[in-house]
């Protein structure tokens, strides 16, 4: 026999750790979506796109710029010492990843605004009919255009890989503790957001090329969930127990039926066959794909908390 | 430079928890959460079964992820003695540190914080022992500095064997368990 007993009762702590709700799950996801819509807008600058009056390297910041912001929001509504969150911002910590996260997400939102500033909408331009000129400064020079694409595919890929980080570097959780977590957010994030272009792309070229991309970045992410479990199940014994939790234990009906079979395997079918012209593009897979990368995140994060160093004794 | 242990006889804790009482009463602990507590680990094959009792807490690690996981250095390694706290005034009540922490010791205080065990700092910096400690009534605690040869924590860790929880996690701990 093995027995342990114990007087505590943390709130929060006992019997599983509880202390991240759903506040950090959804900052992960649009976190990881904003990534992704960076890399594929700056990827559209890069290769000149923004000639195309309906490419989607126009709209899709300012959909980044909005979500970004209720990711930053989810994340201090999850603070419980709120009133001192600008002590991030005093500070470098080089040893934490959520330092590093601040700051990227400082970052992030000058390149976003300028790609935003490529093309004003009317309604701005209306309204401050100054801006225009800096508009024009950016369309006169391709070159800066393309850096801006460059600069939005850096940092998009800096912020997809920070979300898997920041939670990988937490060693006290087995499941977290994985190298590729890093991998698996950011496809998942691409993934993500290739589907919401693919969704809401008005040009017909953009919207094949992400479907087939976006099928690619599935495909790709099942490789990487296969690789996740084979170096936790080769691991240690508490890195298998973290394992076994997505495998066949309790997060495994939720796992296995939402983020694998509804969030990747059914819509990287629809897609096939829309890529192929078999049956019409519908909205159907793309929601299959953001739902199941937010499910995704909420399945990581609160197995992850489960999952512990003394489950392995017992 | 100090480095401040802690030194646990299990074959002289009753488990009577005085030390949570008095750790509770010393720092205002709010109700509902513990700074240490107590876990009874009972081991082994009928008739052969052992049973250890410890007084558990903070572990003070060397090498502690709570603080280099703090994005705003609010988790921090006291000047004397090694000892990891928590400055109030910086932690932005973010959780890395909770959820970084291999043994659960930390909780976030009602009023927004990370909280944890202290080691009494306030005490030690007087010269006192830790509450818990000092009310011990079977003497199975032992707090001192692992640098000065002669301390009662360096002695009975020469002379006893002795075990950390989780080695394994790498970090290092400063609470010793006497087997």
């Amino acid at each position: 026999m093995h027995e342990l007993t114990t007087t505590r009762n943390n709130y929060q702590i006992d019997p599983v750790l509880t202390v991240w709700g759903w506040e950090i799950p959804v900052y992960l996801f649009l976190g990881g979506m904003v990534a992704g819509m960076m890399i594929i807008s700056g990827y559209f600058l890069f290769k000149g796109r923004q000639k195309e009056p309906t490419c989607s390297c126009f709209y899709v910041p300012w959909v980044s710029l909005i979500l970004l912001s209720l990711g930053m929001f989810s994340l201090f509504l999850d603070l419980s010492h709120k009133v001192y969150v600008w002590r991030l911002y005093t500070t470098f910590k080089i040893a934490s990843p959520m330092s590093w996260g601040a700051w990227i997400l400082i970052l992030v939102y000058p390149v976003i605004i300028a790609n935003i500033f490529i093309r004003l909408p009317k309604f701005v331009t209306d309204k401050f009919p100054g801006l225009e000129k800096y508009s024009k400064m950016l369309t006169d020079r391709p070159r800066l255009i393309q850096n801006i694409g460059v600069a939005n595919m850096i940092l998009g890929a800096l912020l997809g890989m920070y979300t898997g980080v920041l939670l990988s570097s937490l060693g006290a959780r087995p499941l977290w503790n994985t190298s590729i977590l890093w991998l698996l957010f950011l496809v998942s994030g691409l993934s993500g957001a290739a589907a919401f272009v693919h969704m809401v792309a008005k040009n017909i070229y953009e919207r094949e090329l992400l479907a087939k991309a976006d099928n690619g970045f599935l495909t790709f992410e099942i490789f990487v969930i296969g690789l996740m479990f084979i170096g936790l199940a080769t691991s240690t014994e508490v890195h298998q127990e973290a394992a076994q939790m997505l495998l066949s234990g309790s997060f495994a009906p939720v796992f296995w039926v939402f983020v694998v079979g509804i969030g990747i395997i059914i819509p990287l079918i629809i897609q096939l066959f829309a890529v192929n012209h078999k049956i019409q593009h519908t909205p159907v897979a793309p929601i299959m794909v953001i739902a199941g990368g937010l499910i995704l995140r909420f399945v990581i994060v609160n197995a992850g908390q489960v999952s512990h160093y003394l489950n392995a004794h017992f | 430079m100090a480095r401040f242990a802690m030194v646990i006889d299990t074959k002289k804790c009753v488990g009577c928890m005085d030390c949570v009482v008095a750790c509770k009463t010393e720092n205002n602990v709010p109700e509902g959460y513990n700074r240490d507590w107590i876990t009874q680990e009972a081991f082994g094959n009928f008739p052969n079964i052992q049973l250890e009792i410890r007084s558990e807490r903070c572990n003070h690690c060397e090498n502690s992820p709570c603080v280099s996981s703090c994005p705003t250095g609010a988790s921090h390694y006291h000047d004397i003695g090694g000892v990891v706290l928590v400055n109030h005034d910086e932690c932005i009540g973010c959780k890395a540190c909770v959820a970084s922490c291999p043994y659960d010791a930390r909780f976030i205080h009602p009023d927004g914080y990370a909280d944890k065990c202290t080691f009494c700092i306030h005490r030690v910096e007087k010269g006192d022992k830790p509450a818990c400690v000092s009310v011990c009534p079977t003497n199975c605690m032992y707090f001192g500095d692992l640098e000065d040869p002669n301390s009662d924590v360096s002695k009975l860790l020469k002379s006893r064997k002795w075990h950390t929880l989780h080695p394994e996690a790498g970090t290092n701990p400063h609470v010793f368990y006497l087997t």
